[in-house]
């Protein structure tokens, strides 16, 4: 065993971790926010620049990397700058193609990679709760293609994504795992309707309805029907990702509160010097450290059977949910007034912290999951 | 013992809910269940239709224009309010700085003032923290020096909740700095419109104005806005915040907002069921009802042993941390409900005509911006931290 990344990971995080500090402070990071898309084409031309779209891609789709620590390095860099750019989306999106897709579909990553091309993951539904196999979106074979009716929510900047990756239903019952096809969609095509939406945490997101929107065959994605599974592969790589989002955002907080109880005096003292706060931090210490070795296993299962695989990746997004809302709500507790200031980084990452636990199952989605899993994985 | 209420208590009821009924106007109360921005005039439009009432200082003297209701009665008017969705009464004039007058305040204080929170004149602020002086607020700097009939005051105040509407704040300020810290302290009654006086938003982190920061460069108040005696403000400071405190416990509000995630669990669905048939989530929502229906009682039985309407130190202490725990893990629990949903954000359609269709169910959009706003709860009204560390000292003698 050993637990020290490889020299060419190192550098990767040392750039990830260098080009957030030295380019995303907060106010950049809000403005870019707050700005046409909410997020900026600059910096995502930048980040492709620097290898760190394409550190999520294996080198057979023109990556560089794209295994588990690969995501994990990168995203945990992510949430120490709270960045808003597409990664999530372009990495749910672009490794499904790549797991599902045909040589030709796949030859599209290049320009995803470059930065160029935006993706993003249309598949929840308003009725799934979190439940993946959930897809009452349909498709009908045409004469020439297929024919998409449904609607998608919360589609992570899928208001401005040019093509998205979609889930619809051709078979089977609405939550059943067989029956799903995915189908690579013009972002702009007729039927094709987005209506964008600013999330409470900084990011962007899109309801998208189609409506009897014509696809051409060559647009679905691996084997119509046999969708589900290399769906669960994706989304488990976006867990991971998210876990790991969430971990650089945690590991933020803590910095921020354990530095303030240093240097907020009341009643002539460090706030630090009560006991009462000591332990608390501790606390939140020691969860951050779970969550990292959550993470680091999730990572390192990846090619393990499913049902291992799937628990590693459960536990991680359990533990993220977690240790997110005590680091979240005890950060902002131990700042007093000003851990509710919008001008104060802290309760930004507070926000993104908590929100991570709404995306691809809560905390409770999770533990049950991961009962169910166990159960899969020791019979 | 009887849990129940008896026939006048139904009766009163009764008589609330038929005023609610009349007397709340629809436009305040569908912004209040929408958890729409409430300006200036919505709040003062309530309290005058309950001061013409007679309704709106339930725990004043008679003798004050108030209605000595009993613990009951309050509990009751409490929850039939939040139930209802009117708004909520302010406790700056009403229930901070109105006891306080009673005990301490001169006659002329009394008469000029008293009337003037009732019928609307004057909307108080707060002006109690500084930056420095928190948790610690003994430590307050804001200095008040003596110039024949007035005093000069100079510093800074801080998270003064609605400042910006007010034309009055009722302010500790240091006037001696011998002795103990807490000996040096003065209890001051300032115009805001006074010169020297500049007030500047602070944003919170759900984006929204609530809190302001207030500096006072030379400004003059009249020696006769002193309450109480110079340098005994701080025994005025600590009886008002146990009066601060027992409000805080906010038991209507949290009924009310269980009543509310109780509809959002029944409406949302998981795999084709309401999810509050989920035995996960059933439980989380089971434990929190369980600690609001015991935290009821707790209320009622700490204000029936209250003669005063103020309750006592241990139990105004444990009210504010148990009433604040529970409204947060309502607003958690109410954000868990709502799955991806928790994350659009519109904050324009908090305004009321607002008219575009809601994106997801129309009760997601402020729910997770309310349960960061609530993170407060535990933070203003001495946070949840010193009061346990009260409780230790005082009560249990750590
Ligand atoms: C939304 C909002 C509205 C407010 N409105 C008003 C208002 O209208 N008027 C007004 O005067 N004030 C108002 N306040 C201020 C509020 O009363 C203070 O925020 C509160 O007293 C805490 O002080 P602080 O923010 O300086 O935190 P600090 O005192 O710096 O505390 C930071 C942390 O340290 C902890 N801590 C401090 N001392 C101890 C100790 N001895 N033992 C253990 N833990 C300790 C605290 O509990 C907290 O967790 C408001 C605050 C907020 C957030």
């Amino acid at each position: 065993m050993d637990f020290t990344h490889t020299h060419d990971r190192r550098m990767l995080a040392d750039m990830a971790s260098r080009l957030v500090r030295e380019k995303y402070d907060i106010a950049t990071r809000h403005k870019i926010a707050a700005g046409p898309g909410g997020f900026s084409r600059e910096m995502w031309a930048q980040f492709a620049e620097l290898g760190l779209i394409g550190a999520l891609f294996e080198e057979k789709s023109g990556g560089f990397g794209g295994q588990g620590f690969d995501i994990a390095v990168v995203f945990e860099e992510l949430g120490r700058g709270l960045v808003v750019e597409p990664f999530l989306a372009n990495l749910l999106a672009g490794r499904l193609i790549a797991e599902a897709g045909s040589e030709q579909q796949c030859a599209m990553l290049e320009e995803v990679i470059g930065g160029t091309l935006l993706l993003a993951l249309a598949h929840g539904e308003g009725a799934a709760f979190y439940d993946l196999a959930h897809v009452a979106t349909r498709a009908q074979k045409g004469d020439e293609g297929w024919v998409l009716n449904g609607e998608k929510a919360v589609v992570l900047n899928g208001d401005s994504a040019d093509r998205l990756v979609v889930s619809a239903r051709i078979g089977g019952d609405v939550s059943d795992e067989e029956g799903i096809a995915l189908f690579i969609v013009d972002a702009t095509a007729k039927g094709v309707r987005r209506r964008a939406t600013q999330t409470v945490d900084g990011g962007r997101a899109a309801e998208v309805s189609f409506g009897g929107v014509k696809v051409d065959s060559d647009a679905v994605l691996g084997e119509p029907g046999a969708g589900f599974a290399p769906l669960e592969r994706a989304v488990g790589l976006g867990i991971l990702a998210l876990s790991a989002e969430s971990l650089g955002a945690m590991r933020m907080a803590c910095d921020m509160t354990l530095d303030y109880l240093k240097t907020r005096k009341q009643f002539g003292v460090p706030i630090g010097a009560f006991q009462a706060l000591q332990h608390r931090m501790v606390e939140m210490l020691m969860e951050v450290e779970q969550l990292s070795s959550a993470v680091i296993n999730a990572a390192g299962h990846l090619d393990d059977p499913r049902a291992v695989r799937e628990w590693h990746i459960s536990a991680a997004k359990n533990l993220a949910g977690r240790a997110g809302r005590l680091i979240a709500e005890e950060s902002i507790q131990m700042h007093g007034g000003i851990g509710m200031t919008w001008e104060y980084a802290l309760p930004h990452f507070a926000k993104r912290i908590v929100m991570i636990d709404h995306l691809f199952g809560d905390e409770d989605h999770h533990l049950e999951r991961a009962g169910l899993l166990a159960r899969m994985r020791h019979p | 013992m009887e849990l129940k209420y008896s026939s006048e208590e139904t009766a009163f009821r009764d008589e609330v809910r038929a005023f609610l009924a009349r007397e709340l106007p629809a436009h305040l109360s569908s912004k209040v269940k929408r958890s729409q921005r409430l300006g200036k005039a919505d709040i003062e439009e309530w309290q005058a239709i309950l001061h013409k009432k007679g309704w709106l200082a339930p725990t004043w003297p008679k003798a004050y224009g108030g209605v000595e209701w009993t613990a009951v009665q309050r509990s009751i008017f409490e929850e039939e309010c939040c139930a209802a969705g009117a708004p909520r009464v302010l406790p700056f004039g009403l229930n901070m700085l109105g006891p306080v007058l009673m005990k301490f305040g001169t006659d002329e204080q009394k008469a000029h003032y008293l009337p003037r929170i009732l019928d609307g004149t004057d909307w108080w602020c707060q002006g109690y923290s500084e930056p420095g002086a928190g948790s610690d607020l003994a430590s307050l700097k804001t200095r008040a020096v003596r110039d024949g009939d007035h005093y000069v005051v100079n510093g800074q105040k801080t998270w003064t909740t609605l400042g910006q509407y007010a034309n009055r704040m009722f302010c500790l300020v240091r006037t001696s700095s011998e002795g103990k810290p807490q000996a040096g302290i003065s209890f001051l009654l300032i115009d805001m419109a006074s010169r020297g006086i500049d007030m500047r938003p602070i944003i919170t982190l759900d984006g929204e104005h609530e809190v302001n920061e207030v500096f006072f460069n030379d400004v003059r108040v009249p020696v006769a806005n002193l309450v109480g005696e110079e340098n005994e403000g701080w025994t005025c400071a600590k009886f008002l915040l146990t009066h601060e405190r027992t409000n805080i416990a906010g038991v209507g509000f949290s009924l009310e907002a269980f009543d509310h995630l109780r509809h959002i669990a029944n409406a949302q669905k998981k795999r084709g069921r309401p999810l509050s048939e989920d035995p996960q989530f059933a439980a989380r929502m089971a434990r929190i009802e369980i600690d609001l229906e015991a935290m009821r009682t707790t209320n009622l039985r700490v204000m029936q042993a209250a003669t005063s309407g103020a309750a006592p130190g241990f139990e105004s202490s444990m009210l504010k941390i148990k009433g604040t725990e529970i409204r947060q893990a309502i607003t958690d629990l109410t954000r868990r409900a709502l799955g991806p949903y928790a994350l659009p954000f519109a904050s324009e359609a908090l305004d009321a005509g607002h008219n575009q269709p809601p994106i997801g169910p129309d009760f997601a959009n402020p729910v997770a911006s309310e349960y960061f706003n609530n993170r407060k709860l535990s933070i203003f009204g001495g946070s949840n931290e010193i009061q346990k560390n009260i409780i230790a000292r005082m009560m249990l003698g750590l």
